[in-house]
């Protein structure tokens, strides 16, 4: 294609989208709500997943490691820890730290461990952290059948459930997101169907004078494309305002207790804005692709 | 030159439009079609602009086997053939001049080419005084006139119209019928589907009379033949 074709496309389409002033206007409302929904979604899903994560990230393995091992012995036994794939991770707490560890948690009720330093009963422990906090059931598993173990814990049936719960919460996410999506292309293939009716005629004589289908294509296409990322501005920048906000409230009725993180508005608003802007774009070309395909078999 | 080897129609719904047409229309020639209403004649014209395929038999048209060519080739064809319409197809929205520069625009000529052929075109069917009018300004015969123009702009060998006096009054008829002529003289093969008795039976060229899906005349300075 010639440059100075892709102009006239460009012009074409621009001029397209003011000639059927209301009908793009009724497309662009289409895709802004959509796409606005579908940004909602996004923003909560991400946080979903964000805060899933660090539960996640707090699953860890405590392997005890039976008694009089030999300090060589240990070192290997962390050695081989390492060397496996899935291991993110390995931390040792000697039986003297273990205590220390256990006696600040028990608080001013400490003293009735008093004098245990001498014969302290507690094993020396590893704390082993899974790369995928999914793997860590299997990790354990495989750390059991090595030399030296005593026990190991990991909160087992705790950590299963709180898997399935943020596998679940992901997926209505995601299915939400695609639905949403179907539902924002079905919108905009039909209105810009109806754009497309108001100009058989225009379609019709270009193919009799021989005009390539491409070249009939492409002005719908810059026009689709338009009104795609026209809908999606809208709703990124409420999305973004809104979510500054958001954050703020929250920050000053929530600062001391650090209970509830939500992800900082950088690079979220950018990562939402981008998926926005591309899903726009794709049921934009995609609505009026489809729609003007009908129309070219003269 | 059109050429039809054993053409056959039968549309998806079971009426059957030709027949085993054969047909060879030499180049420079002035062809009316003739017949009854349903009698296949749009079809027939259908076929040579590729608007729809044939089921069985060959069509060549100008080098093209136009039976056999792939979708994409389509356009290739069809800008060696002007159509003329009965309802003009002129877009409302453009001026009689953008409406003749459109057929150029969409095949990418030139731009530097587009005026002064355009006005050259205008000049032939004499209304580059209204250049600038838009399509519901003129009359039908200037209507038909543009739509012409737009026809012979990009210098097609052939020009094929399906009724194309049907809506003017008899005196605007020969008006459009004195310009097909002339684009006959200068050597544009000229296929013409007609219900129009007086012309036919005045302005005498060959006449191909379709009948029931099959050629039932052929000939030269023929008559129309046909009591409306």
């Amino acid at each position: 294609m010639k440059i100075r074709t892709l102009g006239r496309h460009v012009r074409e389409g621009v001029k397209n989208l003011g000639r059927n002033g209301w009908m793009s206007f009724a497309s662009i409302s289409a895709v802004t709500f959509t796409l606005f929904i579908l940004g909602v979604f996004l923003v909560l899903a991400m946080n979903v997943n964000f805060f899933a994560q660090s539960v996640e990230k707090q699953v860890e393995i405590r392997v005890f490691m039976a008694d009089l091992t030999t300090k060589e012995n240990l070192q290997q036994f962390e050695q081989d820890v390492r060397a496996l794939d899935k291991v993110e991770s390995v931390q040792f707490i000697s039986k003297d730290e273990g205590l220390k560890q256990f006696r600040e948690s028990m608080g001013d009720k400490a003293y009735l461990f008093d004098g245990l330093e001498k014969g302290n009963p507690l094993p020396d422990a590893f704390v082993v952290k899974a790369k995928m906090p999914q793997d860590t059931a299997v990790l354990a598993a495989q750390i059991k059948q090595m030399k030296n173990v005593r026990s190991l814990n990991y909160g087992e049936g705790t950590v299963e459930k709180l898997f399935a719960a943020t596998d679940t919460v992901r997926n209505v996410g995601i299915g939400f997101i695609i639905g949403l999506g179907f539902t924002a292309m079905f919108l905009i293939a039909n209105t810009i169907k109806l754009t497309i009716v108001a100009r058989r005629r225009e379609i019709e004589i270009m193919k009799l004078v021989g005009a390539t289908n491409w070249f009939i294509r492409w002005p719908f296409f810059v026009e689709g494309l338009l009104m795609g990322i026209t809908g999606a501005l809208i709703p990124i920048v409420i999305l973004g305002v809104g979510y500054y906000y958001l954050l703020d409230a929250i920050k000053s009725s929530f600062e001391a207790t650090q209970l509830f993180t939500l992800l900082p508005l950088f690079p979220l608003v950018y990562q939402v804005a981008l998926a926005l802007l591309a899903i726009g774009a794709f049921i934009g070309i995609w609505g009026s692709l489809v729609s003007v395909r009908r129309f070219l078999r003269v | 030159m059109i050429e039809m080897f054993d053409v056959w129609k039968t549309y998806p719904n079971g009426t059957s439009a030709l027949k085993g047409v054969n047909i060879r229309i030499e180049k420079g020639e002035f062809v009316y079609v003739v017949g009854p209403s349903g009698a296949g004649k749009s079809t027939f014209i259908k076929l040579m602009y590729r608007e729809e395929k044939p089921s069985k038999g060959q069509i060549f048209l100008g080098g093209f086997n136009v039976s056999r060519i792939k979708e994409r080739q389509i356009p290739t064809v069809r800008r060696s053939i002007g159509v003329v319409f009965q309802d003009f197809k002129l877009l409302p929205t453009l001026t009689v001049f953008e409406n003749v520069a459109f057929a150029m625009e969409v095949i990418e000529s030139n731009p530097k080419q587009i005026k002064p052929r355009v006005m050259d075109v205008l000049g032939l069917v004499k209304l580059k005084h209204k250049a600038k009018m838009l399509p519901n300004e003129l009359s039908g015969g200037e209507q038909q006139r543009v739509a012409l123009a737009r026809a012979l702009v990009n210098n097609p060998g052939i020009i094929i119209a399906d009724e194309p006096t049907g809506n003017l009054d008899p005196e605007t008829s020969w008006e459009i019928m004195k310009l097909f002529e002339e684009i006959n003289q200068r050597g544009t093969t000229v296929v013409m589907a007609t219900h129009n008795r007086e012309i036919v039976n005045t302005m005498r060229k060959r006449v191909i009379a379709i009948e029931a899906g099959q050629i039932a005349r052929d000939e030269q300075r023929g008559e129309y033949g046909y009591e409306d």
